[in-house]
């Protein structure tokens, strides 16, 4: 108990004075989850918007693979990207195995399904009516998909949401990509992983709290934004 | 420009039942429409067809200009027909952003936008709920506010679908008053589906009936 408190007190101490180790861990770690968050919205939302939109053969089998992603094991896409990145593998002339642009890769593989399938979703629990109401109040094709996707922007966040929630607990696969060197590929999971091997508490300690905290404030931001997102019950329709 | 509506000939069968049968007619004025007839008579169905948001089987639907020539099914024409659908079709946004809507998508100017929308919003009497979302409005008021939302874009044509169904004796006087207000100002052609004969009567100046896919008037 008291080795508990102790090094309870001792993360605490890392945390208030803003140790540079520290910082320079949560970073990177922000910056790679960040950048694979953007890059998966960017990818994510259209192609989620377009699957809830169109009819077209094979959306189904597009939707199952997504939904299948979604439950996608960190350490097998660490392991596939590892082959591909590593010095033999089909792409090793890039040099980007150990690098935070693999990290950042491979986080974008785990939150780009969930946030296509999230907005798809989204999108199509929008009421058919609205898409009509615009239509008929002269929105061109493209004015009505944009505001599809605006009636449903709750869910889309809820989705992106959710995704950063996945990328910045995923320990697995940017362990294999990114190797956990001290400086360069070192972010908040992977550290916590390596101090509890090695005994040194404090700073696992520390990030463990640093990481509950954003955690804490993910779901409390899921949460507020899916409560906005309901609409009052309107008993008339 | 004046619009003509021409409805030729048309037939729309649903599961092997004929529901409009051979149907024409021709909306020619400035008027109030009435489409009368029991639940399933077809009146939405020809209504959404008039409309464009629906395909007849058979036979022509041609919106001509004043020289009787008809215009191209396009974004123009599009633009000059509303459609208030009987649960509006609300936006999760603001009144006066659901209003502003017609506006918005057709590049008008934000001062413009303003004094138009609060000038709608003033006539249907909802300028007190402009910055409220329109989510949370009763049914009578969501349905004063599908009218001032086809109405701030001038259209030559304004289709209501139901425009009484789940409104409060009080609201279909409001609506009421301001169809028959619409209808002083002759800028729209209007035409109304609805079961509510009462209300037909108050304000129709052609009152159609619809009957086994027959329109009687």
């Amino acid at each position: 108990m008291e080795f508990l408190a102790e090094a309870f007190k001792k993360a605490l101490f890392l945390i208030i004075n803003l140790d540079k180790e520290l910082l320079e861990i949560i970073f990177l770690s922000l910056r790679v989850s960040f950048s694979a968050l953007i890059i998966a919205s960017i990818f994510g939302i259209p192609l989620g918007a377009f699957l809830g939109m169109k009819k077209f053969p094979g959306k189904n089998a597009i939707i199952i693979f997504l939904n299948t992603g979604m439950g996608l094991p960190p350490v097998v896409v660490g392991l596939f990207l590892y082959m591909l990145f590593s010095r033999s593998g089909p792409l090793g002339f890039l040099h980007l195995l150990y690098t935070p642009t693999a990290m950042i890769i491979a986080q974008f593989v785990l939150a780009f399904p969930i946030i296509t399938a999230l907005t798809q979703s989204a999108i199509v629990k929008v009421d058919p009516v609205i898409k009509l109401t615009a239509k008929t109040l002269g929105a061109t094709p493209f004015q009505i998909a944009l505001t599809v996707i605006k009636e449903a922007r709750y869910g889309i966040f809820a989705g992106v949401i959710a995704g950063l929630g996945r990328v910045m607990a995923e320990v697995g696969a940017i362990l294999i990509v990114g190797g956990n060197i001290a400086g360069y590929t070192r972010v908040m999971t992977t550290t916590i992983a390596l101090e509890t091997d090695k005994g040194n508490f404090e700073l696992a300690l520390a990030l463990g709290i640093i990481l509950l905290t954003l955690s804490f404030i993910i779901n409390i931001s899921l949460y507020l934004l899916q409560k906005r997102g309901i609409p009052p019950n309107i008993a008339w329709i | 420009m004046d619009l003509k509506l021409i409805v030729s000939k048309i037939w729309k069968v649903y599961n092997n039942k004929p529901v409009l049968k051979d149907l024409s007619f021709i909306f020619d004025r400035k008027r109030i429409y009435v489409i009368m007839g029991p639940n399933g008579s077809g009146k939405t169905t020809f209504l959404k067809i008039c409309a464009l948001l629906e395909v007849p089987d058979k036979g022509k639907i041609l919106y001509c200009n004043s020289n009787n020539i008809p215009l191209a099914k396009d974004i123009n024409l599009f633009r000059k027909i509303t459609y208030v659908f009987p649960q509006v079709g609300i936006f999760n946004a603001s009144v006066f952003d659901n209003v502003a809507y017609g506006l918005k998508i057709r590049g008008f100017k934000k001062k413009e936008i303003i004094s138009k929308v609060e000038e709608v919003l003033d006539f249907v009497g909802l300028m007190h709920k402009k910055k409220q979302n329109a989510l949370t409005l009763s049914s009578g008021e969501a349905k004063r506010m599908g009218i001032a939302r086809a109405m701030v874009i001038n259209p030559e044509f304004i289709f209501l679908d139901e425009p009484t169904a789940f409104v409060d004796i009080e609201n279909v006087k409001i609506i009421e008053k301001i169809l028959l207000e619409l209808k002083e100002k002759e800028s729209s052609t209007i035409i109304i589906a609805t079961h509510d004969t009462s209300f037909a009567l108050k304000v129709g100046d052609v009152i159609l009936k619809l009957e086994e896919g027959k329109i009687l008037t």
